[in-house]
């Protein structure tokens, strides 16, 4: 029995909205694998829940009109991972949200939320970053739309209001068409594990298959949010890809990271992984977007 | 209380259930299901195991309330109406993947979804397909034995 003091289950969106105001202090619920382990803990203890668990309007992978790929949040990590338009077009994002957790968690565990829990580890948040992810969050008073880079506000708090949801996640087409993206997770084990540290990397070629046209880079665990290096990508744009260039990667993320030391691993440890993760995972991009091994 | 219709190793079942239940609780407590195991109870162990419209899920982090209108499979399901073992839980008695058995349940659904796809797994693979599971006996080497072995033999029947 979990130490809960009522639950409530909604039919609607619509219908958790206005649960979350009526039922004050009350906590969203998807797949359960963070709040009900919380829970189990005894963070939580006698809290009120709203379930948004198996709603079929937050469920769904489509591509619009204009080629964004819409992904609903209440789509397990299993459902992405497995999904033709997933894999066809944004297969970096596949890849990362297959490293959480084991399979059963990956089964009920849900991309929303991964992300409205704000943690910094979530394995998720990296490639979304460099994605360019916009998150659509519908409140009693309407919706509204922000990139996810905006959204972190602090480790383990994000910009949703009382009453808000995370209703999509967009992917625009100028953020994938044509871009090869890799995600590296670094943990203590192969599975069942949180990172110590996670790379993602989304770049775009030039024709000549050796210029980087676009680049982005997003580390989770290397700031108390998820976050991009902008700098970085800025100084990259523009440049051949080379071994050299690999090693100046890694040394100028180390100049917008701010790893702490935890029980997991040291900040020293944090910065080496900072600089060889994102190496490796950029020379993995390449190959990805079309380019020659390095 | 809640009350729930969910359609349980083949049975439908309408049961009410306290809101605040895990699905293990439920099959446990309520339907003498035992096989489901309850070990960590915080998804880590995967002795909970159980197939929820074919997918493995850890029951300990599963609301019962959830389980509405679903389909559960646990090993108990799988007896044959003759008492006969299902080639997967013959795989693993003659492999000799069973020390204490308390994971075993589990695996032995994991596996169920496993074969259901089909498809063939080299060694590595079904590692990692098995990774939601602890063996406290460490007897992982006879486990992947059995499981690569009933991986075979039901790609040979229904290969994909």
């Amino acid at each position: 029995m979990f130490d809960v003091q009522k639950i409530y289950r909604a039919t609607s969106v619509e219908d958790a909205i206005r649960a979350l105001h009526r039922m004050e202090g009350s906590i969203l619920i998807s797949g359960g694998s963070d709040v009900l382990i919380k829970i189990r803990e005894g963070k939580l203890a006698g809290c009120t829940l709203v379930s948004i668990n198996d709603l079929q309007e937050l469920t769904g992978i489509v591509m619009e009109e204009d080629g964004t790929i819409k992904i609903g949040p209440g789509e397990t990590f299993t459902r992405i991972t497995e999904h033709p338009l997933i894999r066809q077009h944004i297969p970096v994002l596949g890849h990362a949200v297959d490293q959480a957790g084991g399979p059963q968690l990956r089964n009920v565990a849900t991309i929303g939320g991964n992300v409205c829990n704000g943690v910094t580890s979530a394995d998720s948040a990296g490639a979304l970053l460099v994605l360019g992810a916009q998150l659509e969050i519908t409140g009693r008073d309407g919706m509204r739309t922000l990139p996810l880079e905006q959204f972190y506000k602090g480790p383990g708090r994000v910009d949703l209001n009382r009453g808000e949801i995370l209703t999509a996640i967009r992917i625009p087409q100028k953020d994938y068409q044509g871009f090869g993206g890799h995600y590296i997770k670094y943990a203590q084990r192969a599975a069942m594990d949180i990172a110590t540290l996670g790379c993602a990397v989304s770049l775009r070629l030039e024709e000549d298959r050796q210029t980087i046209a676009d680049y982005r880079l997003a580390f989770g665990v290397a700031a108390p949010t998820p976050i991009r290096c902008r700098k970085t990508e800025a100084a990259v744009m523009g440049k051949p890809v080379s071994s050299r260039l690999l090693e100046e990667i890694g040394q100028l993320a180390l100049g917008e990271v701010s790893p702490r030391t935890s029980w997991r691993a040291s900040k020293e440890f944090r910065q080496r992984l900072v600089c060889e993760l994102s190496g490796r995972a950029t020379a993995q991009a390449v190959k990805h977007a079309g380019g020659e091994t390095l | 209380m809640t009350i729930i219709n969910m359609t349980v190793n083949g049975v439908p079942r309408q049961m009410a259930v306290d809101e605040r239940e895990s699905l293990a609780d439920t099959l446990r407590n309520r339907l003498g299901l035992t096989s489901v195991k309850k070990g960590c109870e915080v998804g880590e162990c995967g002795a909970c195991t159980v197939l929820i419209d074919g997918k493995a899920v850890d029951t300990c982090i599963y609301l019962s309330l959830w389980a509405d209108c679903k389909s559960i499979l646990t090993v108990e399901g799988l007896n044959r109406p003759d008492g006969e073992l299902t080639p997967i839980q013959r795989a693993f008695v003659e492999e000799a993947a069973v020390q204490c058995g308390f994971c075993t349940p589990g695996l032995i659904m994991t596996a169920v979804e496993i074969v259901g796809t089909g498809k063939t797994y080299t060694r590595e693979e079904l590692r990692r397909l098995i990774s939601g599971h602890l063996c406290r006996c460490t007897g992982y080497q006879n486990i992947l034995n059995a499981m690569e072995r009933i991986v075979e033999e039901a790609h040979k029947v229904a290969g994909k």
